[in-house]
């Protein structure tokens, strides 16, 4: 059974800037990851902006993704790729499989840093046929930024978040003319400025339309769109499926690991310390979903909390829960906030919060009766929101709402 | 019969010509290539398995509900005993689940002994009768609106794909010949043999056997000059949710069925997700089976009504499948529309569960003295389910590929090759289960679209050109 004092599960930006800051620290630190490369999802994202916040320069995910993974080697970190792990076990100990077979891993700490995926076709019950060609932006970038094929010519865009765009620069880059942007709400999901890239790039951004069907027996050959009741027929030869990010938690889920409805992702403590205290959580896995350089900063924080909890200088896990009780709030975290005043040791200072759909109204933290905090919000979904964090009296449930006048 | 231009060069002869690579044909070229006969398989799609086999609920039936003494319980009961008595040789999976049908209202309640009888009648005398507390007993996370119902617990699940392709790849291997994209045109007899054109060539054979699944009729039509029957294609979606769901449940748990269906199934599946479905909806399209959000949706309220805790669950895939129904219950087998012409028609949805008995049914009806293989060779199908040792736990696998369902480069490299090799994604999926997990091909997309370029005779990706 091999042994190492941090095991990280993902070579992403959070994986990668935590192991680097833990061997910086002088821990023993090996990152696994199951892709053949080290450097997550920005190694297909061939656009920028990448590194501002990290290394003060303005790069391309690929050469992005090279430069954490450069920095990490350089600290002394182990990189195995193309090693997934299968199973993780309490007490930090999981197994893998890799080209030479089965493996168990122990280590003192595990980190889990798996990152996020988009929300399949399935998921979303697109009616018609499921034809070759219907691809999620990850899929569509590592075919055209990876492989240098080209999945489609002209295809629509479902979704208008910010990897929308994202996959609107990869089709440009390969010479692939979206038909439209589809988007069921009635307004772009992105900030504002993104809608400029469409409309320079001359592509139709259809607001309260759905995708009722898509046709084509093997290839994609047209789709349906549903506005306003009105339904009207689209010749396509490809189908985008972006965003709607989820936390990549299979291993979380199918473990002894407790895991928030509303995230998807694990309940955390502010040091990103999971139910089992073995293991601690950083990056899109927590929720989706955040940019690389704010997973490359949490990462960093949650190394200095298991360097500190290899040390024994955290205090011992619990505190008051944090539930939420507002259909209007997705998900809040961390979801365990403790009763210690001293939160240092790379312990979280914010509270993040995001919508399930718009609103506009009261937050509010109540513990006991009492009032925690108290905040006018008016947001949307995807957008980040961040409080103060409460300090909790006792142990009792603080539960967040959302007086909304809608 | 239509004449067509007679080829150049002689047409290979064999002794049966099976029209259709569907699970019925893979088992009819089985059991006639065991029996010593030298068989064509003509598929006119680029992949087996493309027509109705595709889209099954993948439940092993016992055939306690089929019609009495109807052939299509004869070949229900006698391909059960054989996909028991052959899947260890073949490395087939079985997860012995058993059923419960059950009652939600008194209507439904008051055919449960009806139901019963005829399960006995049927030879299936291992029928019990559970009283609601006994079902929620045994299915805790079952709704407590539940009213009664019986075990059946002969009922199993089974993987819907590998069985048919174990079949298929038994023949090839021990001298059967699989002939893809080769739909037959026309048929005319001439010396005693038939004489097939097919969209890959001209095949000659002593007798045909029209296993054509959707388009028995039109195969009919098209070798005969008639046909007796009308296929009325009859839709099923599905609804499979996560993994996380499987664990909710145990049985397969079966409605009281109705004159023209099952009905909807909730039931674990063999590769360790939950299914609800499917519907009935006839249609007169045979290609396209569509979905659609509002019925998915209501298969999701019904799924959750009988398992509420269901609900927030993860939806991984949605699919339609076609069932060859046509206007008669009844299998539509019949030996004398031609001379050495067998027509196996109208095997709707118990096709998985009967075709080991209704190959052995039409061996029979053949009636011909062929040499039966002394040693046939007993290839061994990859698991694909966690009842035995999956790829990725044996070292040399070459990495993992899809990482939702652990599928190996290994895996991947077996199923493009040799005589079932895949011939089209929906082919590559149904061999290995690549991107058929949660994240629906999000990760590894890429990475096939690498390993299967200009390996797939239905390619991946649409343009085949390289981006600049």
């Amino acid at each position: 059974m091999a042994q190492t004092e941090v095991l990280v599960i993902g070579a992403g930006p959070a994986g990668l800037s935590a192991a680097t800051e833990l061997a910086r620290l002088g821990v023993q630190v090996t990152v696994l990851d199951r892709e053949a490369e080290a450097g997550g999802i920005p190694r297909h994202c061939n656009h920028s902006p990448y590194g501002l916040r990290e290394f003060r320069r303005l790069m391309r995910g690929p050469t992005y993704a090279r430069r954490l993974v450069a920095e990490a080697l350089a600290a002394g970190v182990l990189i195995r790729t193309g090693t997934t792990v299968t199973a993780l076990h309490p007490g930090g100990a999981v197994d893998v499989t890799g080209a030479d077979g089965l493996e168990t891993l122990t280590a003192r700490a595990v980190l889990l840093a798996t990152g996020v995926r988009e929300t399949s076709r399935a998921a979303r019950l697109i009616g018609g046929e499921k034809p070759g060609g219907i691809l999620s932006t990850g899929a569509l970038q590592g075919i055209v930024h990876l492989n240098g094929q080209r999945p489609f010519l002209r295809p629509v865009i479902l979704g208008t978040e910010l990897v929308a765009f994202s996959a609107l620069l990869t089709c440009r880059h390969a010479g692939i003319t979206p038909v439209a942007m589809i988007e069921p709400a009635g307004r772009i999901t992105a900030h504002s400025p993104a809608i400029w890239l469409a409309r320079v790039l001359r592509v139709p951004v259809l607001t309260g339309t759905t995708i009722a069907e898509i046709h084509g027996r093997t290839r994609v050959e047209g789709v349906q769109l549903l506005s306003r009741g009105d339904r009207r027929e689209v010749v396509t030869d490809g189908v985008i499926v972006s965003g709607g990010f989820r936390p990549e938690a299979s291993l979380l889920r199918a473990s002894h690991l407790e895991v928030d409805a509303g995230s998807g992702g694990p309940v955390i403590d502010v040091w990103g310390r999971l139910s089992d205290p073995a293991y601690f959580a950083a990056g899109n896995l927590l929720r989706p979903v955040e940019t690389a350089g704010w997973c490359w900063a949490e990462g960093r924080r949650i190394a200095r909390a298991i360097h500190a909890a290899l040390q024994g200088r955290l205090p011992e896990p619990g505190g008051a829960r944090l539930r939420v009780a507002s259909d209007a709030v997705r998900l809040a975290l961390p979801q365990v906030l403790p009763l210690t005043t001293k939160k240092d040791n790379g312990a979280a200072d914010k509270l993040q919060l995001r919508l399930a759909r718009p609103a506009k109204g009261r937050l509010r933290l109540m513990q006991d009766g009492l009032c925690l905090l108290d905040r006018r919000i008016d947001s949307l979904p995807e957008r980040r929101i961040t409080l103060p964090l409460p300090s909790p009296r006792t142990t009792s449930e603080i539960t967040v709402t959302l007086e909304d006048p809608r | 019969m239509i004449d067509s231009a007679g080829p150049t060069e002689p047409a290979p002869r064999f002794d049966v010509a099976v029209i259709g690579a569907g699970v019925v044909g893979a088992a009819l070229a089985r059991a006639f290539t065991l029996a010593g006969a030298r068989v064509v398989v003509l598929e006119k799609a680029a992949d087996v398995l493309d027509g109705a086999s595709k889209g099954n609920s993948a439940i092993l039936h016992t055939g306690f509900d089929a019609p009495e003494a109807s052939l299509e319980l004869a070949c229900i009961r006698e391909g059960y005993a054989l996909y028991l008595q052959i899947r260890d040789r073949l490395g087939l999976p079985l997860i012995r689940s058993g059923a419960m049908v059950l009652a939600w209202s008194e209507a439904e309640e008051a055919e449960l002994p009806t139901l019963m009888a005829q399960a006995v009648a049927n030879g299936v005398t291992d029928v019990e009768p559970v009283t609601a507390a006994k079902a929620l007993a045994l299915e805790p996370r079952l709704s407590p609106r539940v009213m009664g119902g019986f075990r059946v617990p002969g009922e199993h699940l089974i993987d819907p794909w590998s069985a048919a392709h174990g079949y298929l790849l038994q023949a090839l291997e021990n001298g059967a010949v699989l002939m893809r994209r080769a739909e037959v045109l026309a048929g005319r007899r001439s010396a005693g043999d038939w004489h097939l054109a097919t969209t890959s060539g001209a095949v000659q054979a002593g007798l045909v056997i029209n296993a054509a699944g959707l388009w028995g009729d039109e195969v009919d039509r098209r070798v005969t000059g008639e046909s007796w029957f009308e296929i009325r294609p009859r839709k099923g979606q599905f609804v499979v949710y996560d993994k996380t769901a499987a664990a909710l449940l145990g049985h397969i748990l079966l409605p009281v069925p109705t004159k023209l269906t099952k009905g909807i199934v909730v039931c674990r599946t063999a590769f360790g997700n939950l299914l609800v479905g499917p519907t009935a909806e006839e249609q007169d399209d045979r290609e396209h089976a569509t979905l659609d959000r509002p019925t998915l949706q209501a298969l999701m309220r019904r799924g959750e009504e009988i398992l509420p805790a269901l609900a927030g669950h993860e939806v991984t895939a949605v699919y339609a499948g076609l069932r060859p129904a046509t206007e008669e219950k009844e299998y539509r087998i019949r030996t004398d529309l031609a001379e050495d012409y067998i027509c196996v028609g109208g095997i709707r949805s118990t096709g998985l569960s009967a075709a080991l008995g209704i190959a052995a049914h039409v061996l029979r009806l053949a009636d011909r003295n062929y040499a039966a293989l002394a040693d046939p060779v007993w290839p061994l199908m990859p698991s694909l389910t966690d009842t035995a040792p999956r790829d990725w736990q044996k070292p040399g696998h070459g990495g993992i590929v899809c990482h939702c369902e652990l599928v190996t480069r290994r895996e991947i490299e077996a199923a493009l090759t040799g005589p079932l090799a895949a011939g089209s994604m929906g082919g590559l999926k149904r061999r290995t289960r690549v991107t058929m997990g949660r994240c629906q091909g999000f990760y590894c997309s890429a990475g096939l679209a690498r390993i299967t370029e200009g390996r797939l005779a239905q390619p991946m990706l649409g343009t085949g050109d390289g981006a600049d």
